[in-house]
Formats: C-alpha cells, sequence, structure tokens
C-alpha cells in the first residue's frame, strides 16, 4: 500500500522508508512556532527541560500577534517574557510590533516555510502552510517547549481524506466558501485526527492566498493537517518569497483514504457558517434576514491581500451602513504597506470603515472590536463559537470577505451580487 | 482514580474551556477560576477534587491553548472521558499529564452525578452507581511512558539523561 503526501513528508523526517497509518514516530522538526499566548507557557516548560540553548536558532519563531499591540499591563509583561527570551536564547525569527504580523500570513511570507517541511505551532492555525506542500499542524505548549529544546516532535501518523477539485470558482466565491462549504459536508469532527489532502485539476484555478485559506480551517473540521499538492504556482509563491530548498511529495497512485469527496469549484456559492459551528452553513440564498452590528475583515484566514482586494472592490464608491462598525486587519506590515500602494485603505476609509495594524485582536475575543451581549457579527474569521468574539451572549458568523464587505454596506448579511450590479 | 461525573454535551470548544480573554496571564491558579465559565457558570462551585469530566465527541475542539487541558486539572478534575477528543486536547492533556479516555459506550451511557472509577492503563472504566462496565482505549504504551514521566518535559528530560 503506497503512502499519502502527509505520510511521505512524516517518513522522511522520521527516517523511515515506509509509515502506516496509526503509527507512532517521531520526527525532526524545520519550524517550531509560538505567539504571545502559547510561548509564555512553553518558555516556562522549556525551562524545565533544563538544556541551555535552542536546538537551532533558524528554526524557531516567535510571533506576538494576539493581543499586540499590547492591550493591557499582564500582556505587556507575557510579550516582555517572551521577548527576553528570544534575545538571549537570539531567536532569529522574532517579529516585534511594526515588522510583524499575524503569525500564519506571515511565516509563508517570509519564506520560512516551503513544501516537504515538518512544521509544529503552538497555534491551531498552523495547519495554515499545508498550502504550500509541507506537513503542519497546531499543537500545545508543551510540544512547543520540547520541540524548541530538542528539535522533534511525536506524531501518530494520520489516515487521510482526498478532496479530488475540479472546475473553477465562480465570481465572489472564493477559498473561504469553499473551506466552508467542506466543513458544512463533513462536520466539525469529520476529518478527526486525519489528513485533508487536496488534489484535482481544480487546485490550479485556485490562487495561493485561496490555498492558504483553505488549509487554515482543516482544524475546523478537526484535521490533523490540510495540504495541497505543489504546482507551478506554488513553486512560484516559494521562489519569491524563500531562499530555502524545498522538496516536494506527491501521493503514491495507491495511496489509501478514509473517503474520496470530489468537488465542482463551479458550483459553489457564497456559503456562511451560523453561531456557534463553523459546521452549521448555509449558502447565501438561504440565509435570510440577519441584520449585523459590526463586520471584520482580516484574521489568518483572510487578512491577505486578495481578500482586502475583493473587499476594495465592493466598498469602492459605496458607504457602510450608519451604525455598523466595519474593521478591516491587513494581516502583516507588508500587506498593509501593499494595500496602501494600492489605494485600497483609501477606499475603506473613504467608505467609513476603520483600518487597523496587524493583529489577532477580535478573532479570539482579545481586543479591538470586542461584543457586547446580543450583538452579532460577521468575520472572515475562523470560529463562532459561545463568547468566541466577546460576550457569551454575542454571535459570530463566518463568511468571505466578500460577502464581510457587501454586509458592512446593507447592514445585514449579503450577497456582493445584491451590491456590485 | 474515583469521582463524582459532572457531563457536558458535544463538540466543547477551548473558548468555553477558558475563554481567551483572560488568557493575558498563563498562572494556571487564576485561570482556573473561569474554568467552563461561558458554559456552566456554576462549575468552579460544585466540582470536588477527584470529580470526573464526562462529555460527548469532539472534547476541546478549536484552539492549541494548553491552558484548557491545564485548567481542567487545576479546578480538580482527575479524569475526562468523552466519545472522542480533538487532537490537539488530546496531546496536550498526555503532555501535561492530565488523564484522558476515548470511550463512547461510557460517554452515552454514564449520567451526570454518577460515582465512576477508570484505570487508564487497561482502559476499564467502572459506573459504580449503575454496576456496569466499558471498556475504552487503553493509551499505547508510549503515551503511558509519558504519563508515568508526569508529561512529556520530564519525558524528555529522562530521556536525555
Amino acid at each position: 500500500m503506497g503512502m499519502t503526501m502527509t505520510q511521505k513528508i512524516l517518513a522522511a523526517h522520521a527516517g523511515l522508508d515506509k509509515v502506516k497509518a496509526g503509527q507512532l514516530i517521531m520526527a525532526d522538526l524545520d519550524l517550531v512556532l509560538g505567539n504571545d499566548i502559547t510561548s509564555p507557557v512553553a518558555i516556562k516548560e522549556f525551562q524545565k527541560v533544563g538544556v541551555k540553548e535552542v536546538f537551532d536558532r533558524s528554526k524557531v519563531a516567535i510571533v506576538p500577534d494576539h493581543f499586540t499591540p499590547n492591550k493591557d499591563i499582564k500582556s505587556a509583561e507575557q510579550c516582555k517574557f517572551i521577548r527576553e527570551f528570544a534575545r538571549e536564547k537570539e531567536i532569529e525569527n522574532y517579529f516585534e510590533v511594526g515588522e510583524m504580523g499575524i503569525e500564519h500570513a506571515l511565516i509563508p511570507e517570509k519564506g520560512l516555510v516551503v513544501s516537504g517541511d515538518v512544521v509544529i505551532g503552538a497555534d491551531s492555525h498552523t495547519c495554515t502552510y499545508g498550502a504550500l506542500g509541507a506537513f503542519s499542524t497546531g499543537v500545545g505548549s508543551t510540544d512547543m517547549a520540547a520541540g524548541m529544546a530538542i528539535g522533534k516532535a511525536w506524531f501518530k501518523v494520520p489516515e487521510a481524506i482526498k478532496f479530488v477539485l475540479k472546475g473553477s470558482l465562480p465570481k465572489w466565491v472564493s477559498g473561504k466558501d469553499v473551506i466552508l462549504h467542506i466543513i458544512g459536508m463533513i462536520g466539525v469532527d469529520g476529518a478527526l485526527y486525519q489528513s485533508m489532502e487536496y488534489t484535482g485539476p481544480g487546485v490550479a484555478s485556485l490562487s495561493m492566498d485561496d490555498r492558504f485559506t483553505i488549509a487554515n480551517m482543516a482544524i475546523e473540521a478537526g484535521a490533523k493537517n490540510g495540504i495541497f499538492e505543489v504546482d507551478e504556482k506554488t513553486i512560484e509563491y516559494m521562489k519569491e518569497h524563500s531562499t530555502k530548498e524545498y522538496t516536494i511529495y506527491k501521493a503514491d497512485e495507491d495511496a489509501e483514504y478514509t473517503r474520496e469527496i470530489e468537488i465542482d469549484l463551479s458550483t459553489l456559492r457564497p456559503t456562511v457558517a451560523f453561531p456557534h459551528l463553523p459546521e452549521n452553513t448555509r449558502v447565501i440564498d438561504e440565509v435570510g434576514d440577519i441584520p449585523v452590528d459590526q463586520v471584520v475583515i482580516g484574521s489568518c484566514t483572510n487578512g491577505r491581500i486578495e481578500d482586502l482586494r475583493v473587499a476594495a472592490k465592493i466598498l469602492k464608491g459605496n458607504k457602510v451602513k450608519k451604525g455598523v462598525r466595519t474593521i478591516i486587519f491587513p494581516a502583516t506590515q507588508k500587506i498593509y504597506l501593499q494595500a496602501m500602494k494600492e489605494g485600497l485603505l483609501e477606499i475603506f476609509i473613504e467608505a467609513g470603515a476603520a483600518v487597523s495594524t496587524p493583529t489577532c485582536g477580535p478573532c479570539l475575543g482579545g481586543h479591538m472590536g470586542i461584543l457586547a451581549a446580543g450583538e452579532r457579527a460577521v468575520a472572515t474569521t475562523n470560529r463562532n463559537f459561545v463568547g468566541r468574539m466577546g460576550h457569551p451572549e454575542s454571535e459570530v458568523y463566518l463568511a468571505s470577505p466578500a460577502v464581510a464587505a457587501a454586509s458592512a454596506i446593507t447592514g445585514k448579511i449579503s450577497s456582493p451580487e445584491e451590491v456590485v450590479k | 482514580m474515583k469521582g463524582t461525573v459532572i457531563k457536558y454535551g458535544d463538540n466543547i470548544d477551548t473558548d468555553v474551556i477558558i475563554p481567551a480573554r483572560y488568557l493575558n496571564t498563563s498562572n494556571i491558579e487564576e485561570l482556573a477560576a473561569h474554568c467552563m465559565e461561558d458554559l456552566d457558570k456554576d462549575f468552579v462551585n460544585k466540582v470536588k477534587p477527584g470529580d470526573i469530566m464526562v462529555a460527548g465527541k469532539n472534547f476541546g475542539c478549536g484552539s492549541s491553548r494548553e491552558h484548557a487541558p491545564a485548567v481542567i486539572k487545576a479546578a480538580g478534575i482527575s479524569c475526562v472521558i468523552a466519545e472522542t477528543f480533538a487532537r490537539i486536547f488530546y496531546r496536550n492533556a498526555i503532555n501535561i499529564g492530565l488523564p484522558i479516555m476515548e470511550c463512547p459506550e461510557a460517554a452515552k451511557d454514564i449520567e451526570n452525578g454518577d460515582q465512576v472509577s477508570v484505570d487508564i492503563y487497561t482502559g476499564v472504566i467502572t459506573n459504580i452507581t449503575k454496576g456496569k462496565t466499558y471498556q475504552g482505549t487503553p493509551f499505547p504504551e508510549f503515551m503511558q511512558e509519558i504519563m508515568k514521566a508526569g508529561g512529556l518535559v520530564n519525558y524528555v528530560k529522562e530521556k536525555g539523561e
């Protein structure tokens, strides 16, 4: 029996010719990542291990992005703690406010991950880098600590679901709609412990930003990782952003999958996930009348340049409905600058939206756009659990940047088709 | 381990186990006061040392925050039994030494307030109140070693020495 893409990457990093699903392995790590919430715990654990240095100063990345710019004194203390650690251990990839971004937009942009890599991050959305054909997965702080100390992590080799994509996306439909459609179909535990492997002729039609969004939300289906087959677009992206050597792994013809799901991209509609689970999806035509108090466009899921471009296309020449707080978060400084050069920020501000420095902020109910009891937001973020963006009695609806921008104009969850004639 | 059951439903996510708004500190004792707050405000008042948490499928889904298993442990819970666990929560629980057990049959049958005992090495769960036993999935040997060492850090330390 052959191996999946993920299994091949894991075998190569465990020094094995072959692995099979269920096998426990120790794998070498190409990158160990943490943020300002998970790193403080990881550093305390690292100190208990008793090693003096991290295993490789170039293979550890720490990005304070959740409660930054520091939202209060406690956050400032946590950031100070990790900053001092990064300085003391001479960690090469520590990114301070001013050069930072939301970690999962920043790490690929900085060229720190390429196809064939094994990456762990103490952040559940670390699965984002599967868009590049890497095996990357979220872990906790203790795994991060052990990873920083010995450069290895234990894994149970996952089974996989194969997604065969065909066709191309219609207008106003994006990677976000693809992944919401999939989660709606298989459920929030539909890929539990498994890989989601994307292949088929439809992959070529998806931009890298779409692929990042799709891989990013693999965790919302319970998956260990999401991974795309490498193609010319991936190679072009890596050449543009990285000097690292990459390895391309393709699944064997006879690789075993638990399920094979075919998706015709051309049939998809803008899709919205209702509270309080990402699996509660409805296509835009079945959403009904849902007024919103706030619109959030950004996050590690949808704060990339293409996301901002589509939002600007819809907001251009329009005004945000009075009373609807619209907050837009470019995911990195580079994206922010690009958006400025392209005139997107001007469009947002003219429309009546607020533009923020990069931060995870409201996505996890941290700061910069918290909801009160009874308030409702449509957001391009990734989770709509109880209390996710603020008060336990507030509501989050997940959607694409196109739907979020259209909703900002009408004040209720709307299709871009309604707004842009 | 033996204790009284506190039972919850499916898809208990790490945001309700410990809301992110409190994570501007990593002091687990301080955080434990907010354990389960958005789902069950009364949890911290009713939980007693040794109590066992039972839940449905996909327990611990969402964020990778290790603070989630840590606050459950700090609140006094001796073991979590669920139909299934979200994968990051599963490995975090092992890595920090919070005993967990997958057993769909037990998770469905056990009721709030039942007296239950668990042997995490054999996977046998006994419902003392109902006089029933269930066979859960015991940890593979490798994970048992991590648990016995008291978590991953000690395990790595022991291996290193």
